[in-house]
């Protein structure tokens, strides 16, 4: 592998935001042919680097040099224009699609001058050609908005190879994918490698990284933590470098499931797509772990408004405590033990403009706990907040701090101590850990099974199966609408629901015959 | 009914309707331009007064009724650029620079016709474009009067219309005009310029909306009055809407609202004595509520229409 020549190389690259320094140092050497994986935590520098390399940022410090003509030449600074031009390609976490036009349109996006009438003819044999040797098959005149995540992600590497790029840099490109779609995207990669391509593959599971990549670069806070050759690696000493000390495992005991909580029977729901649901059962007990799987977008924020109390089915019947829920009335859900964390904690979690004692007494204003005679308690609201800052470990500079001001895994500490201090029966977990660290992850997890042994009813909703196989003791998996049940977690596998988030409802029948 | 037949069975009624559509033709294919690139131009009422008055005082000074013309779209494309250069650049609010721009462009040519013009009492005229005869097509039966007597700025809008169409649809510019409006990040990553597409389309667009109101004091009448633009602005905000940002749709659109207000001033001919005079000219704007209520709840707009676009930022 090292005998191919460089096509890429990084030189100490060093960028400060104010006291941060979110890359220290750090040099990467990428070859004609190799997938190069860059491997870290959130908040490792993994992304900084590439937008740098990319030019969406200018480093303090350091050269980006790329194989040129001349030899490796480097790259000026902050300029994402040179580094297209120079054979760059990136696809971004968030694509960078316009969704009115068709696939081919975004393709020749700025490749023809703007005051012609373009070559889309040209366009279109060459991009044929690139998907025929790449294997990236995708309709290309149909609008972007109709094509699934997957599609749009071939959409976005199309875009790169249409200009001839020689890098391509991929950032987290399995979060949005199914097992089997990201198993797909690993074949690409590697045809596309042999044909010559360098990937820079940005991760921070280590699994497909150990599936797909020649080398594993490891970043951990801002410095490169360790280099090593794939096929040596093992995968033990990597999570060890990723993380720098090692996390306790949470542990998670068998369940003893009691009386159903919360029900939904026979439930369908009429809303936007991927809202909507039809003929849904599902039973969520005390003292049980459910984990609910899927693509996103088929159905889990249906069942995620149903429990918080912004939905209520459209036929079929939601029983709480076996009696039926007939209102939206999210009040009534929370005075009644539901819990909610939400999928999207920034935006529906806290009101960030408020404080963080605010938004930990926000669910409950009117109960006797947080206020007097009508007007608000400020100095019970503060105790609490004080008390939930010291016991959940919410960093933050006090209990008057905007919530705003925090990062993601403190805001879902803050709203992990608002839902759990009141002992709920009945707990929603949308996407719990998304985004956080794994010391924040193992802090939520332990909470969620704490919660769990006091007796409480959790579905756990995530795209993460890592995530699903620690908590659940029972999966479902929601596709396109319809709700299916994958049984006890012990004896089901990866692939088993990683079919039935495709759709093979039948999967697990089969593997078990 | 026989009046109905009556009026809709003119030729003249017809010409009417295309007349009164001119200057909002003009006004919607420009906002058009603007909306597609992601920025609503609310100051489309004032840069209209603007197109009006300049226009019309430049052929006064002497200039011919084209370098008029040029002079209004000027005018108008420099008030686009104050826009622009507000929403775009320094990524303000569109809707308050857009009624800032309608009160600036209003006020600032008032002030400059009193001021060129201190001792006029009565609005002294030029000698406005007349209708052209195109040999052959004008003496078609009803279709040439109708179609075919128009002044040339109407021959130039429908032109317009043809051209934004084809900008729009056939073209990289177009493609990229129309992404920039649904998202900025996928013109950024393709390595082209938000900023200068977005800060060109106002520019266009407005010139454009200037001279929907050229129109007015150099072809549909020969003056400039204060408040002869009288909404026609605030319409053609709503006609995108009702075109789904199309430019033939917007043909129509604007081509219905012609024939509604064409209408209206013949009814009123006809049974002015039964209903009061102010029922026909509020039906127009009725009509075109109603058309909105039907389409817009439809309407795919721009998706980053009023999202202003910081370079580097998380979108």
């Amino acid at each position: 592998m090292t005998d191919a020549p460089v096509l890429l190389s990084l030189q100490n690259i060093t960028k400060r935001f104010g006291a941060l320094t979110a890359n220290d140092g750090i040099s990467l050497d990428l070859h004609r042919g190799e997938i190069l994986a860059l491997l870290g935590e959130n908040g490792a520098g993994k992304t900084t680097l590439m937008n740098i390399l990319f030019g969406h940022y200018v480093q303090d410090e350091g050269d980006v040099r790329v194989l040129g003509d001349g030899g490796l030449t480097a790259l000026p600074p902050g300029s994402p224009g040179a580094a297209l031009k120079a054979g760059i390609g990136m696809v971004h976490q968030h694509f960078t699609l316009a969704e009115n036009l068709s696939g081919l349109a975004n393709i020749r996006l700025g490749t023809e001058p703007l005051l012609s009438f373009g070559r889309e003819g040209a366009a279109r044999a060459k991009v044929q050609k690139i998907i025929a040797e790449s294997g990236l098959d995708v309709d290309l005149d149909r609008r972007v908005a109709d094509l699934t995540v997957g599609e749009k992600q071939r959409i976005e590497i199309l875009k790169a190879l249409y200009r001839d790029a020689k890098v391509l840099i991929l950032d987290e490109p399995t979060a949005v994918l199914t097992p089997q779609e990201a198993d797909g995207l690993f074949v690409v990669l590697r045809r596309l490698a042999a044909n010559g391509l360098g990937v820079i593959f940005i991760s921070h599971k280590l699994g497909e990284v150990l599936a797909v990549s020649h080398r594993i670069l490891v970043l951990r806070g801002g410095k490169k933590a360790g280099e090593l050759v794939t096929a040596d690696a093992d995968r033990r000493a990597i999570a060890d470098l990723m993380v720098g000390k090692a996390v306790a495992a949470v542990v998670r005991t068998p369940a003893s499931p009691g009386d159903v909580l919360l029900a939904l029977e026979n439930v369908s729901l009429h809303g936007a797509s991927g809202r909507s649901l039809s003929g849904v059962d599902l039973k969520l007990r005390a003292g049980e772990v459910v984990g609910l799987a899927g693509v996103s977008g088929n159905g889990q924020s249906g069942i995620a408004g149903l429990i918080s109390g912004l939905a209520v089915p459209t036929s079929g019947t939601m029983r709480l405590y076996g009696e039926t829920v007939t209102r939206a009335d999210p009040r009534a859900l929370v005075a009644n033990g539901v819990a909610r964390m939400p999928e999207d904690r920034q935006h529906d979690g806290v009101v960030g403009t408020m404080s963080v004692a605010d938004n930990i007494a926000i669910e409950e204003v009117r109960s006797a706990a947080f206020s007097k005679m009508g007007f608000l308690d400020r100095k019970a609201m503060r105790e609490r907040a004080t008390a939930a800052i010291a016991g959940y470990d919410v960093r933050c500079q006090g209990p008057d701090a905007e919530a705003r001001l925090l990062s993601g895994g403190n805001v879902q500490k803050l709203i992990l101590a608002r839902v759990l201090e009141r002992g709920p029966r009945v707990i929603l977990a949308n996407q719990p850990t998304r985004g956080l660290d794994v010391g924040a992850q193992a802090e939520v997890h332990r909470r969620i099974l704490a919660a769990r042994d006091r007796g409480a009813a959790v579905l756990v909703i995530s795209e993460d199966l890592d995530e699903l196989f620690a908590l659940a003791d029972r999966f479902v998996v929601v596709h396109a609408g319809e709700l299916h049940d994958a049984g006890p977690s012990e004896g089901l596998d990866r692939g088993t629901i990683g079919l039935m988030m495709a759709g093979q409802s039948h999967a697990r029948a089969e593997m078990a015959s | 009914m026989d009046v109905l037949f009556d009026i809709l069975g003119s030729a003249n009624f017809w010409a009417a309707a295309i007349r009164i559509a001119t200057p909002l033709i003009f006004g919607v294919l420009g906002a058009l331009i603007c909306e597609r690139a992601g920025v609503l131009n609310l100051g489309i009422e004032g840069i209209f007064v603007a197109g009006a008055m300049t226009g019309w005082l430049a052929v006064y000074l002497g200039a011919g009724l084209w370098g008029g013309v040029l002079i209004a779209a000027f005018a108008g494309a420099l008030f686009g650029l104050l826009h622009a250069f507000l929403t775009v650049i320094l990524g303000l609010s569109q809707h308050v620079s857009g009624i800032g721009i309608t009160l600036l462009a209003t006020s600032v040519s008032y002030f400059t016709y009193r001021t060129a013009l201190p001792d006029v009492s009565s609005p002294p005229r030029i000698a406005a474009f007349q209708p052209v005869s195109i040999p052959g097509l004008s003496d078609l039966p009803f279709i040439g009067p109708a179609l075919f007597q128009q002044t040339p700025l109407t021959f130039l809008a429908l032109v317009f219309v043809a051209l934004v169409a084809l900008v729009l649809y056939r073209t990289p510019l177009g493609l990229a005009i129309r992404a920039v409006g649904d998202n900025p990040a996928s013109v950024e990553a393709q390595g082209l310029s938000v900023v200068g597409l977005r800060v060109g389309a106002v520019v266009v667009g407005s010139a454009l909306m200037a001279l929907g109101g050229a129109f007015l004091t150099m072809s549909a009448f020969d003056a400039f009055f204060f408040g002869m633009v009288n909404g026609r602005g605030w319409i053609c905000i709503a006609l995108v809407v009702f075109a789904s940002w199309q430019p033939g749709k917007a043909l129509l659109g604007a081509l219905l609202f012609g024939a509604f207000d064409a209408f209206q001033i013949r009814l009123q001919a006809q049974i002015g004595q039964v209903v009061p005079g102010q029922v026909f000219l509020m039906m127009p704007y009725l009509l075109s509520i109603v058309a909105l209520i039907l389409v817009a709840r439809r309407a795919d707009y721009p998706r980053a229409l009023l999202q202003p676009w910081t370079k580097g930022q998380r979108h």
